[in-house]
C-alpha cells in the first residue's frame, strides 16, 4: 500500500465516520427530551435499592448484587462523561461541576427515594426539602 | 558534628527567655486544645467555592432535564 493509497483509505473512512456520526446523533437529539430510564434503573431507584449522592453520582444503599453494580456503573460512567464535557464547555472542574449536579439531583429526588445527607448517611425523601450541603443553591 | 554547630552556637541568654515565654504562655491558659464533642464530618472538596455552584446551577439544571435517562 502506498502513502497515497493510505491517506484515501484514512480520508473515506472519516468521511464513512462522520456520516454514520450524523445519523446517529439525528435521532438522539431530536428525542432529547423525551428519554425515559432504563426499567432496571427506574425500579431501583423506586425501590430504594440506589440514591443519589452529594458528589452527583448515583449509590448503591444496602445490599450490593452484580446486576445492581451494573446498572449503577453503567449510569455513572454516562454521568460522568456527560459532567466532562459540560464542565470544559463552562470552564469549570469535573469536581465542581458533578457536586453542582448532585446538588440538583438530590433537589429533585422524588418522595421515597433515597439521597445522601451532608454527614454521608443515606435518607429517604420526604415531601420536606432534603438535607443538602451548605453550599447547595437554592 | 557540623549538624550540632547551630545548637551549639545558641546563645546562652537566649535560652531562659524562650524557656520563660513557654512558661507564662502555659500558665496563662492560652493554649487550650479541645476534643470535639461533635463527630467530625470531612466537608466533600472543601476547595469547591459556592460562587462556582451558583454559577454552574442553571447549566447543570439544562444538563440534568436533556438527559433524564440517567438522572
Amino acid at each position: 500500500m502506498t502513502l497515497s493509497d493510505l491517506r484515501r483509505s484514512f480520508a473515506r473512512n472519516l468521511f464513512g465516520g462522520m456520516v454514520a456520526c450524523a445519523m446517529l446523533a439525528g435521532p438522539v437529539a431530536g428525542t432529547a427530551h423525551a428519554q425515559a430510564r432504563d426499567p432496571a434503573y427506574d425500579a431501583a431507584r423506586s425501590a430504594g435499592k440506589v440514591g443519589e449522592k452529594m458528589d452527583g453520582y448515583l449509590g448503591i444503599v444496602g445490599q450490593e448484587s452484580a446486576e445492581l453494580r451494573r446498572v449503577v456503573n453503567d449510569i455513572n460512567i454516562k454521568r460522568r462523561a456527560l459532567y466532562a464535557q459540560r464542565a470544559q464547555a463552562a470552564n469549570a472542574t469535573l469536581q465542581e461541576y458533578a457536586l453542582t449536579a448532585g446538588c440538583l439531583a438530590i433537589l429533585r429526588t422524588a418522595p421515597g427515594e433515597k439521597y445522601q445527607a451532608p454527614d454521608g448517611s443515606w435518607q429517604t425523601r420526604t415531601s420536606q426539602p432534603p438535607m443538602r450541603d451548605s453550599r447547595c443553591p437554592a | 558534628m557540623r549538624l550540632n554547630k547551630p545548637t551549639a552556637g545558641l546563645r546562652p541568654k537566649a535560652v531562659p527567655i524562650v524557656a520563660a515565654t513557654a512558661m507564662a504562655l502555659t500558665l496563662a491558659g492560652c493554649i487550650s486544645v479541645n476534643a470535639p464533642e461533635e463527630p467530625i464530618v470531612i466537608e466533600l472538596n472543601i476547595n469547591i467555592r459556592q460562587e462556582v455552584i451558583y454559577r454552574l446551577a442553571a447549566d447543570a439544571g439544562t444538563t440534568i432535564d436533556e438527559n433524564a435517562d440517567i438522572f
